[in-house]
């Protein structure tokens, strides 16, 4: 008995070698181990076997059993693993063909870059105000230190509904509008449309968008105008791009003050971009005038504030190298769909 | 504001400091220097040359040959110019010069050689375009062979300045040149004009009366007698010229390079044309007429300021002189004006008029009424230099009582507390006493051209330019914390974009100004909208009341650029009559427009899901056959309480075409105001289902005029507590149903929260649906 399971061992280890699929290690399992199966033949015959005998054979049978069934599961995870292969071979794409695309919708460019400039400013603690697009004479120039007749009113060329009624020529018409409903301290940005009488070419258009920034607290500085300012460039430009700030006037703050950026085109040695100045100008700003403060009720004794604006469509075409302002406004999807 | 840097050298020592460094200093004092350009930089090679012979072109009749000595060598040069002879001196660019207009290059003219040109004065950029006719002809005793830069001196530096509004006084050398001494640390060398005054007394020449003091407070005039008009010496010339004003004479060029120089504006009349020799300052009569120095006849009124004699108007105060008293060749009596005008009434008057002047244009920012009695000594003292008459006796100064110089409070602490540095005490007296404020204690005088100085801001900036902005520190926000963010509506609008772009939309921007022409394109009235009265054209001259006409532009753009399908949607204002203070309503509409792989049921789930985001999930909703606009077959109007809130659908057919769009096109508008007002931000968590859900399938025909939102409410009002939902899966019309009928199919759902649901419990609420479906639709179950 001990020869005959020897021999189902070594016919096990010999017929392994020819098996190739899950079918026949099934037959095979069927041959060996099943109810007609060999090895079970052979136990049968156990009970002719002596006392003495029996154990030592069964201990046989079952060293036999283990090792068949542990050759049938090796065997099987062989062929399955075989299998896999032969698959994932077969399943192979070209992988380089573009792949299947949803529609995807996208804001303008213009929003793009507003959202970006809104997020830095909430970081800092500013909210978002708003005010009308038609606008008072009053808001959009006497409460902004421009009288009847002030010079500066002429470099804006303003869009008239009724002689006190106008399309506002700068958001900074939203200044006294805080100031007049809101206490101290206030941090504002008011990002919006604004007009001017201006034909459209590749520079101009008779509409565009502007950010006006306003703070007003007890003991507000220059320095801090130029922190915040700096801050916010630094962060929409990079960090290693150089700053300047650059005396001005508007009516409404004092002192006044542009800030340039370092030319992106000649790195500031001076270009056809930057006509040689090695600067681009990048906004307006300057401390509020005390008179703008009191006209809007606000003591200019205790508080003071600095205010700023920033031409959106500018930045925006700086930001994609973008060199025709009339594209934001015609809407072609070809244009659009590259932001 | 253009000028040559040698004049700012009269006046401060300047040498030694190259463009660049120049502009860069003065740029961030406060005097933006746009840019410093150097004369003659874009020309080489250029020499003086000799006309040695002129032969014809074999070859072409307009052309000619000419031998040209050019010191080292004589070259052949072929022209077309016609102007020269033998013997003529003229400017000769050799093979490999560069000219502003280009490199010029040896070659052949219809065959013949030509090694070089001779040039114009516009070839060499020293002239205007289309003013030149033939070579620049040089004169008899030019040396041969000389760089033409050297021979016509062309070394000067132009500074172009940009002036802000604020300071007139630095529309002028003697300003520009006081900012830039103090900007470089340098003296300022201003000298006061000598008068050398011949006898005679003024008085025997002229008499002024000033009739209206408010909008003139000072006229001073002097008068020249033995006037000898004639060309002024070259270097006042180039002055002039380099500065962008024309010679004339030497009378007029003195009064304009005094107001170069000083930045007062000045006039001279023929003393033959003052009738009576007297003056006087008065506004204009209603409708009276001068022909100004420009020969265009000017229609003034009564907010006019003129200058006239006993009988008529002689001159457009501070903007121009008139025509019947200016300078003529055989003037011998001058008198010369400098005076003060009121700025807002030149202002005024110019733009009324449409001329703008040097004059005006400096007059309408305020000058001050002390430089005109400088002004004037310095045109005599001009005139005495140039030897162009004799300066009578004697002033006249109509002068109304002078405004004392004005008093601000200094107080070093509060600069420094605005500005967040600390400079001491002595910088900022140093500073200011250089820009000729006077500092006395805690108060400081603020000289008189300083109109512009007011407050303690003011000085504040004075200081701070002077020390430089870019030595301020920059320090970050102190102070109470503030809430920042987006209130309710700005993140509504956030939503709305994030939604609609997430469903593949597009967005656009499109005017705010329309033309009225859109509404006849919508084929809808006109509404009574706003009008701009000063528009760019009629394109843009009213505000709109709607956007759907940009949307269909912008469709209609897309189509012609050939894009095969366009999804767009704007969060757009409109503006409308009506509002608080004379205002305007302002109110946002979200409008969604789209063509190509879109139908009806595709806009109206975009709408649906922008309201779901908003967490409206129920509305009521109507056909709309009614709007013009739309297609009457495929529009609904959407309700929101009870207001209607949404317009969606197809476009109408003519509406369609007005726009040039081909494909159909589909349009929603949501009015945003409603939609805020109903959003629901108020979300909760349900509970996962844990019993299994039974569904039921359920088929009826109905008549064709029975919409399915009809059935729904038959479903909605059972009000059974285990329909969980509904969903409609067919809609048939066909044969098999018959005329005028439509099968409608849906799947229901019905689950309970707290067990598995019987078949007997949802037999009930099915049975109860089908009888309303037929007692209230007359519906028949289909099987």
């Amino acid at each position: 008995m001990k020869q005959q399971l020897n021999q189902i061992k070594a016919d096990v280890v010999s017929a392994l070698e020819n098996i190739s699929s899950k079918a026949e290690l099934e037959s095979f399992r069927v041959e060996f181990l099943g109810k007609k199966g060999r090895l079970t033949q052979v136990l049968r015959g156990m009970g002719g076997l002596s006392p003495e005998e029996r154990p030592v054979v069964g201990q046989l049978a079952n060293e036999v059993r283990s090792f068949i069934e542990t050759e049938i599961e090796r065997m099987g995870e062989k062929l399955e693993k075989e299998l896999l292969e032969k698959r994932l071979v077969e399943e192979r794409i070209d992988v380089t063909i573009p792949g299947t695309r949803k529609k995807l919708g996208k804001r303008h460019p213009i929003t793009t870059v507003l959202d970006e400039i809104k997020d830095i400013f909430i970081g800092m603690g500013f909210q978002i105000a708003e005010g009308p697009e038609i606008e008072g004479e009053y808001y959009n120039f006497k409460a902004l230190n421009m009288p009847e007749g002030h010079p500066a009113r002429d470099v804006q060329d303003t869009f008239y509904i009724t002689e006190d009624v106008v399309l506002r020529t700068q958001t900074s018409t939203v200044q006294a509008r805080v100031m007049e409903s809101q206490k101290p301290p206030i941090r504002i940005i008011a990002p919006g449309r604004v007009y001017r009488s201006d034909a459209v070419d590749a520079t101009h258009s008779p509409l565009f968008h502007q950010i006006e920034g306003l703070v007003v607290d007890k003991g507000v500085t220059m320095a801090d105008l130029k922190g915040t300012l700096e801050v916010f460039c630094k962060r929409l430009y990079g960090e290693d791009k150089k700053f300047r700030f650059r005396p001005h006037y508007f009516p409404f703050t004092e002192p006044s003050c542009e800030l340039d950026i370092s030319c992106p085109a000649c790195n500031g040695k001076g270009c056809r971009v930057c006509k040689g100045e090695g600067w681009i100008e990048l906004l307006g700003a300057g401390m509020v005038h005390p008179k703008v403060l009191e006209m809007s009720g606000i003591d200019s004794t205790i508080y003071s504030g600095f205010a700023f604006g920033i031409g959106l469509e500018r930045t925006v075409m700086r930001r994609y190298e973008i060199d025709d302002l009339r594209l934001f406004f015609e809407n072609n999807l070809k244009f659009l769909k590259q932001f | 504001m253009k000028l040559p840097l040698s004049w700012i050298q009269d006046y401060v020592d300047i040498e030694g400091i190259t463009p660049r460094e120049y502009q860069g200093a003065l740029t961030m004092s406060g005097t933006m220097v746009e840019g410093i350009l150097q004369q003659g930089e874009n020309i080489q090679n250029v020499v003086t040359g000799k006309i040695l012979k002129i032969e014809a072109h074999p070859d072409a009749d307009k052309l000619v040959v000419c031998q040209v000595d050019v010191g080292d060598e004589t070259v052949q040069i072929v022209t077309g110019a016609k102007n020269m002879k033998e013997g003529d001196f003229v400017p000769v660019a050799k093979d490999g010069a560069i000219l502003p207009v280009g490199k010029i290059k040896k070659g052949k003219l219809r065959g013949v050689e030509s090694c070089g040109m001779m040039c114009s004065e516009e070839e060499l950029g020293l002239a205007e375009e289309g003013t030149c006719d033939g070579l620049m002809i040089l004169p008899k005793d030019t040396p041969i062979g000389m760089d033409i830069r050297d021979y016509l001196g062309l070394n000067e530096k132009i500074a172009e300045f940009e002036i802000t509004s604020n300071r007139p006084d630095c529309l002028s050398v003697i300003g520009l040149a006081r900012e830039t001494a103090v900007t470089l640390g340098k003296p300022f060398n201003f000298k006061k004009p000598a008068v050398t005054q011949s006898g005679g007394d003024v008085n025997d020449y002229i008499s002024v009366e000033v009739l209206d003091s408010e909008l003139c407070p000072r006229y001073c005039c002097r008068a020249v007698r033995n006037v000898k008009i004639g060309p002024s010496p070259a270097w006042l010339q180039k002055r002039l010229e380099l500065s962008g004003i024309r010679a004339i004479n030497n009378i007029v060029d003195i009064t304009n390079y005094v107001m170069l120089e000083y930045g007062q504006p000045m006039h001279a009349f023929d003393r033959r044309d003052i009738s009576s020799s007297k003056i006087v300052v008065r506004r204009a009569k209603d409708g009276e007429v001068l022909t100004t120095l420009d020969g265009i006849e000017r229609k003034l009124s009564n907010k006019d300021l003129v200058i006239a004699d006993g009988e008529k108007a002689i001159g457009l105060a501070g903007v121009m002189g008139g025509e019947n008293s200016e300078i003529k060749e055989d003037t011998t009596d001058v008198i010369f004006e400098s005076a003060n005008f009121n700025g807002v009434s030149i202002r005024n008057t110019s733009k009324k008029l449409g001329i703008r002047t040097e004059s005006s244009s400096r007059f309408e920012k305020g000058l001050d009424p002390n430089n005109a009695m400088a002004a004037l000594d310095r045109a005599c003292e001009l005139v005495a230099l140039l030897n162009a008459g004799e300066i009578v006796s004697g002033v006249i100064d109509v002068c109304a009582q002078m405004k004392p110089n004005r008093e601000i409070p200094f107080n070093p602490d509060n600069i420094n507390r605005i500005l967040g540095i600390s400079i001491d005490r002595d910088f900022m007296v140093e500073t200011l006493t250089a820009l000729e404020f006077k500092v006395e204690g805690d108060r400081v005088v603020v000289p008189s051209f300083r109109g512009d100085v007011e407050g303690e801001a003011d000085l504040a900036e004075e200081v701070a330019r002077m020390y430089g902005y870019n030595n301020i520190p920059s320090t970050l926000l102190k102070g109470e914390t503030t809430m920042g963010g987006k209130n309710k509506k700005q993140m509504a609008e956030d939503l709305v974009k994030d939604t609609l772009v997430s469903l593949g939309l597009y967005e656009i921007m499109t005017y705010s100004f329309v033309s009225p022409k859109i509404y006849e394109k919508l084929n809808i009235p006109k509404p009574d909208y706003i009008e701009i009265s000063n528009p760019l054209g009629e394109e843009h001259s009213i505000m709109r009341t709607t956007a759907v006409a940009s949307a269909l532009e912008a469709l209609a753009t897309n189509y012609n650029q050939r894009n095969d399908e366009a999804f767009l949607f704007e969060l757009a204002t409109t503006y409308h009559k009506g509002g608080e203070d004379a205002l305007a309503i302002e109110k946002q509409e979200v409008v969604i427009a789209m063509y190509g792989d879109v139908d009806f049921y595709g806009i109206k789930g975009v709408v649906e899901q922008l309201l779901e985001a908003f967490g409206i999930t129920y509305y009521d909703i109507v056909p709309e056959t009614e709007n013009p606009i739309f297609h009457p077959g495929q529009t609904a109007v959407m309700k929101l309480k009870n207001k209607p809130a949404v317009t969606v659908g197809r476009v109408h057919p003519l509406v369609q075409k007005n726009f040039g769009i081909v494909p159909d096109a589909y349009v929603a508008v949501l009015d945003f105001d409603i939609l805020l007002e109903c959003q629901r931000t108020d979300k909760k968590y349900k509970q996962l289902p844990k019993y299994p859900a039974i569904t039921r399938d359920i088929a009826m025909v109905v008549s064709d005029e029975i919409n399915v939102r009809q059935i729904e409410d038959v479903f909605r009002k059972t009000r059974s507590n285990i329909l969980e939902s509904y969903e409609l899966f067919d809609v048939y019309k066909g044969k098999q149903v018959g005329e005028g009928l439509k099968s409608v199919a849906y799947s229901l759902s019905f689950r309970a929260a707290d067990k598995t649901l019987t078949d007997d419990e949802v037999n009930t609420v099915m049975e109860n649906i089908i009888s309303e479906l037929e007692k209230k639709l007359n519906a028949k179950l289909r099987l």
